[in-house]
Order: structure tokens, then C-alpha cells, then sequence
């Protein structure tokens, strides 16, 4: 019988833990995905944060480091630096991750240029801890930490990172994409292929912001978190390529 | 023999790294270790090296983790507040069994203090510097060469036992010239079979990691963590003794403050005073057997310190208090001069041992 859908590779056959109706699964699968198509298991390492995706190391059959809290990009660029020729490197982060803690982090690895791939799954909440308010949280948003939504004149508002690195000189490509609809999840595909293969050819710091669901800090149906998506994220968060250097300058 | 450069003591540890194969170096500018990083800033790119300036200590330690990770021999340096900030990075690898070299080239504290030479971070490398239970190998080097051989003993110690190892120094070793021998003898190879470099489609990924939820998992790495640092103290202690055959007073001085102490216990041997010194080279593995020892032959004990007495508790530990143990010292990024040692020397020689 033909095989017409299988687990890739590139993930490890075991049972996740993430939630039910949470996103992380997808983008999982995503990335284990473009790793089998590129045909580079073998010389990836994946550097995984603290949250929700922590034990990501257990799920990516390719070689998997944790990193601190907010630290991945750092870990990645000594992971890349100690053989650029060889290791593909990749980080897994959050928003509380990536956005709060590790800002300097992003920042820095963004302006070098490093040539790295991260995976930034955008969901506006710390997941891991229990809903608490992060610093992608919309305003007005309730959390656990900002019980009477979020108050932009006492804790101040959230932070699009794909726009506030594309005023950077140093990053090669910044994608914001999501994972709410078969049509999106196929975009995001394409968004997280490229910025492996940016990799591959050398080109440098590649980001890709998938806005993502969280069901059961949301206090939500998975489906009504899907549609919280559309109706809250997006209009703060839009979707699109922010930067493309290598673009940029084939128009020129 | 090989030949002798004269060089700086900061220069010698960059120079002695790049010797032990250290072909990665993070770090971000501190008063008054930079010239390591101006060092290797200039020598890493010719020699298909790395250096890389980090924005911050956190991100240094982390870069150092990363290549830790790989397998390969790492470092970074700073001094005291540096330190503090690498401290997170520090227990990560203690936790996820990390060798590197770290260089902590001392100034005085607490926060932001002065940069003037200091040993006021004692308490801090002794203990491990951050949280958790674990301990890092704590060299300490009391001349230029040692900061040079020391250097390379502590990429050798790190790689056997897959930890961190730390110079202890301080501004004055940093900054001294003296001739220094960099001819070292060739480390064992070790075997990292849990790197994570791709695992190239032929074994199953590596994971480097210091997270273990389930209570008894991470007892047992504690636990056999421990195994391996009571190995350590039983085949790794590296001290000095001075003197101390005949000795009734025994000052026990590490790095810089041995360098004084010396010259104030060899005048108050013209004077007729019977003293000697133990001089810890590793401060962790403390080297307990020799105080231990001397508590049963000295009158007692002179600890001298560029702190508020640090290590003088480690003193009283090892010697289970048997002896009184007097403090000289000085603090602030102030050096004690010989003439205060030996005033403490005679004083305790005055009072039969006791101050």
C-alpha cells in the first residue's frame, strides 16, 4: 500500500506534551519537515529555550542543546562559530523567550548577522508558567499578571519583532506568518524552508514569527483560539516578509 | 629548555590557550583583563581562530556554552562584576557537564567596587558562583608562568572532567611582566562521544542539557556529579609548601598575597622565627590533607587575604579548628606590604602562635 502520509524524519516517535489544540505541534512538524527536504539532519543542531517548547530537545532526532532562559541565539552563534561549514543551527524560542529575557540576545545575533535560522513562535502569553502576561501580549489582554487586561499606561506595549529588527542593517530575512489555516500552515512552510536554505547558502540571519495559539492559557476552544488568531493577532501582528536582503537587492 | 618571553600576565593566559588548542574566545571588555581580548582579537583571525566581542557577559558565557557543546576547547574571561553576570551561564554547564576555561582576573567588590587587585571573589569561584549544587576547579596562579601553565592545566582538567575550570587571578597577575617559559607538555586526548556536531545519520542526537524534571533523575546526577568531585579532591590538589618542615607558624596565602607573604616570612626567619607557608594553587579542590597536617605541628595559623577573610574559613574547616587562625589583610583593591605580615607574624611568634 502507498505510504500517502508519514511521520518526517526528522522527529523523534514520541508522544509530545504539548496541549491539545496548541500550535507548537505543527510548527514541529513544519521544521522537521523542511530539515528531511534539504536533506541536512545529519549536520543540524537545534537549540531549544525555556517554555512551553523546552523539551523540544527530545522531539528533533537531529542533535539538540537547551539552551537558558533567553539565551539560544548566544548558544547559537558559538554552536555555528565552531565549525561554519558544517552545522546547520537553528533556535526554538517563545515570546517571552525570545522578546523579554533574550531581547539583547535577538537583537545582537540579528545585527552580526548570524548566520543562523530561528523558529519564533509568537502566542502572546508565557504558556509554561501558566498564562502569565508576555511581552507580545495585546493590550487589553488578560493574563494572569495583568488580571484586568493589559494596561499599556502602566506596563507599556507589545513588541512587533519583525518590525523592529527589519531597522536593523545586519538581518537577512524576517517572515511573519501563522499556522490558523491549511492555506497558512503551507505559507508558513515555505516562510521556514527558506530560511533554512538562507542558511545553507551562507546568506545569514533568518527569522521566522509564527503567530500561534494558546488554547488553554487563552481559555479557549482550539478552534476559537484559530479564530482569535484572525480577529485579535493579526490586525496588530501582520503577517508578510519584512525583510529580504537577497530580494532587495535582485530588484535593484 | 625553552626559551623565556617576557610577557604580561593577562598576555600569558591568552598566549598559553591559543598553545592548549583554545581556538574560540567570548568576551566583553572589563577592567583590568581586556588585554586578553585585545590579544586574542588580533592573534584568533590569523590563526583560523574566533574571536568575537559578545554584547554582554551573558551572551559571552553562552556563546562559551555553545562551543562547549560542540566539543571543542572554549574560553572567555572578566573580572569580578563579569563574573556575577556569568554566573547563570556557569551553573548551565556545571549542569549539562560542560568543560571551558573561565579567567576571572579579580578587582575589588561588592557591585560595581574599584579596579584595583583583589581576592574578594573567593567565596564566589569556591562555592561555584551560581546556583545549584555544583563546584568548578579554581586554579591559582601566583606568578606570570603559572598564569601561562595554569591555564593550560585547566583546559586539560575541564576536558578529563568535563566541567568548568576557573583562573582565579587578580589585577596584579594580570598585569605584572615576567619571564614565561610557554613550552607545555601534551594533554591526553579526550574522547567526546556526547557532543553534539550532527550526528551525521549515524547515531542516534546527542543532547546537551541540564534539565531533569523527574526528582529522582536529577538526584542521581547530583549525586554521581559528586562522585566525580570527590575524585577530583582526592587526585587533584595542587598546593605549595614553604618552609614548613620546622614551622611553628604557618601563613597560608594564595596568588599575589603568597608573593607578599613570602618575602615577610623569609625576614622573619633572619629574625629566628620559625614560619613557613602553604600556598593553595587549587582553591577548589581546597588542599585540606597539608593544613590538616600542619594543625598537628604549628602553633597557628595566618591567613592573609586581599578580602575581608575568605578563605580563611576554608582554613578552619581543614584544620577542624584545632589551631587559631588570624587574619592580615587588606581590601578594596589594597595590597598588604610585607611589613603587615610580618608584624603578624611576629606578633603570633610574641603570643606562642596565638595573636
Amino acid at each position: 500500500m502507498a505510504v500517502v502520509f508519514d511521520k518526517p524524519h526528522a522527529l523523534v516517535d514520541m508522544p509530545m506534551h504539548y496541549c491539545p489544540g496548541c500550535t507548537h505541534g505543527i510548527i514541529h512538524r513544519l521544521v522537521a519537515e523542511v530539515i528531511d527536504e534539504l536533506g541536512i539532519e545529519g549536520r543540524t543542531i537545534g537549540i531549544a529555550p525555556v517554555g512551553c517548547s523546552v523539551m523540544a530537545y527530545d522531539y528533533f532526532a537531529c542533535d539538540m542543546i537547551e539552551a537558558a532562559h533567553g539565551r539560544a541565539p548566544a548558544v547559537a552563534t558559538g554552536v555555528k562559530r565552531s565549525d561554519p561549514d558544517k552545522h546547520i543551527v537553528f533556535t526554538y524560542q517563545g515570546d517571552g523567550d525570545l522578546a523579554s529575557i533574550g531581547m539583547a540576545e535577538t537583537v545582537h545575533a540579528a545585527a552580526r548577522n548570524e548566520n543562523i535560522t530561528v523558529i519564533f513562535v509568537n502566542n502572546a502569553i508565557y504558556g509554561m508558567t501558566g498564562g502569565q502576561m508576555a511581552p507580545t501580549s495585546l493590550p487589553g489582554q488578560v493574563t494572569q499578571t495583568s488580571p484586568y487586561g493589559r494596561d499599556t499606561k502602566h506596563c507599556g506595549f507589545p513588541i512587533r519583532v519583525c518590525e523592529m529588527l527589519s531597522e536593523l542593517e545586519g538581518p537577512e530575512y524576517l517572515e511573519r506568518v501563522t499556522v490558523n489555516s491549511v492555506a497558512n500552515i503551507r505559507k508558513a512552510k515555505k516562510a521556514i524552508k527558506k530560511a533554512f536554505q538562507n542558511q545553507i547558502d551562507g546568506k545569514g540571519f533568518s527569522l521566522v514569527e509564527v503567530v500561534s495559539s494558546c488554547p488553554t492559557n487563552w481559555g479557549m476552544t482550539p478552534q476559537a483560539a484559530l479564530k482569535w488568531i484572525d480577529d485579535n493577532m493579526l490586525p496588530y501582528y501582520p503577517l508578510g516578509v519584512y525583510k529580504d536582503r537577497s530580494a532587495e537587492e535582485d530588484a535593484k | 629548555m625553552a626559551d623565556k618571553v617576557l610577557m604580561k600576565g593577562n598576555e600569558a593566559i591568552a598566549e598559553a590557550a591559543i598553545c592548549a588548542g583554545c581556538r574560540h574566545y567570548f568576551g566583553y571588555p572589563i577592567t583590568p583583563q581586556t588585554e586578553i581580548a585585545a590579544y586574542m582579537a588580533k592573534k584568533m583571525p590569523k590563526i583560523g581562530g574566533c574571536f568575537l566581542q559578545a554584547e554582554s557577559e551573558v551572551a559571552a558565557i553562552n556563546m562559551v556554552y555553545g562551543v562547549a557543546a560542540t566539543g571543542k576547547r572554549v574560553m572567555t574571561s572578566s573580572s569580578s562584576p563579569g563574573i556575577s553576570l556569568k554566573a547563570e551561564g556557569l551553573s548551565y554547564m556545571a549542569g549539562a557537564d560542560l568543560p571551558a576555561l573561565i579567567v576571572n582576573v579579580q578587582r575589588g567588590g561588592p557591585g560595581l567596587g574599584g579596579i584595583q587587585p583583589s581576592q574578594s571573589d573567593y567565596f564566589q569561584a569556591t562555592r561555584g558562583g551560581g546556583h545549584g549544587d555544583y563546584r568548578m576547579l579554581v586554579l591559582a596562579p601566583a606568578s606570570v608562568q603559572e598564569m601561562a601553565s595554569l591555564t593550560v592545566k585547566g583546559f586539560d582538567l575541564a576536558d578529563k572532567y568535563r566541567m568548568t575550570a576557573m583562573i582565579l587571578a587578580d589585577g596584579t597577575m594580570g598585569q605584572m611582566m615576567e619571564p614565561v617559559s610557554l613550552d607545555f607538555p601534551e594533554a591526553e586526548k579526550v574522547e567526546k562521544p556526547w557532543a553534539t556536531t550532527g550526528t551525521d545519520m549515524a547515531r542516534e542526537h546527542n543532547i546537551v542539557n541540564s534539565l531533569f524534571l523527574q526528582p529522582d533523575e536529577l538526584e542521581r546526577v547530583n549525586f554521581e556529579r559528586y562522585e566525580r568531585y570527590a575524585y577530583i579532591e582526592a587526585n587533584e590538589t595542587m598546593y605549595e609548601e614553604y618552609l614548613m618542615e620546622d614551622a611553628e607558624i604557618c601563613v597560608a596565602a594564595f596568588g599575589i598575597a603568597s608573593r607578599v607573604a613570602k618575602n615577610a616570612i623569609n625576614e622573619a626567619r633572619k629574625q629566628g622565627i620559625k614560619v613557613g607557608m602553604i600556598r593553595p594553587i587549587t582553591l577548589w579542590p581546597f588542599p585540606v590533607a597539608p593544613f590538616a597536617a600542619a594543625a598537628d605541628k604549628v602553633k597557628s595559623f595566618i591567613s592573609v587575604e586581599l578580602s575581608m577573610g575568605q578563605m580563611i574559613e576554608d582554613i578552619k574547616l581543614a584544620t577542624s579548628c584545632k589551631k587559631p587562625v588570624t587574619l592580615c589583610n587588606r581590601a578594596g583593591g589594597i595590597i598588604p606590604s610585607p611589613e603587615q605580615v610580618l608584624e603578624a607574624i611576629q606578633k603570633a611568634a610574641k603570643n606562642g602562635g596565638a595573636e
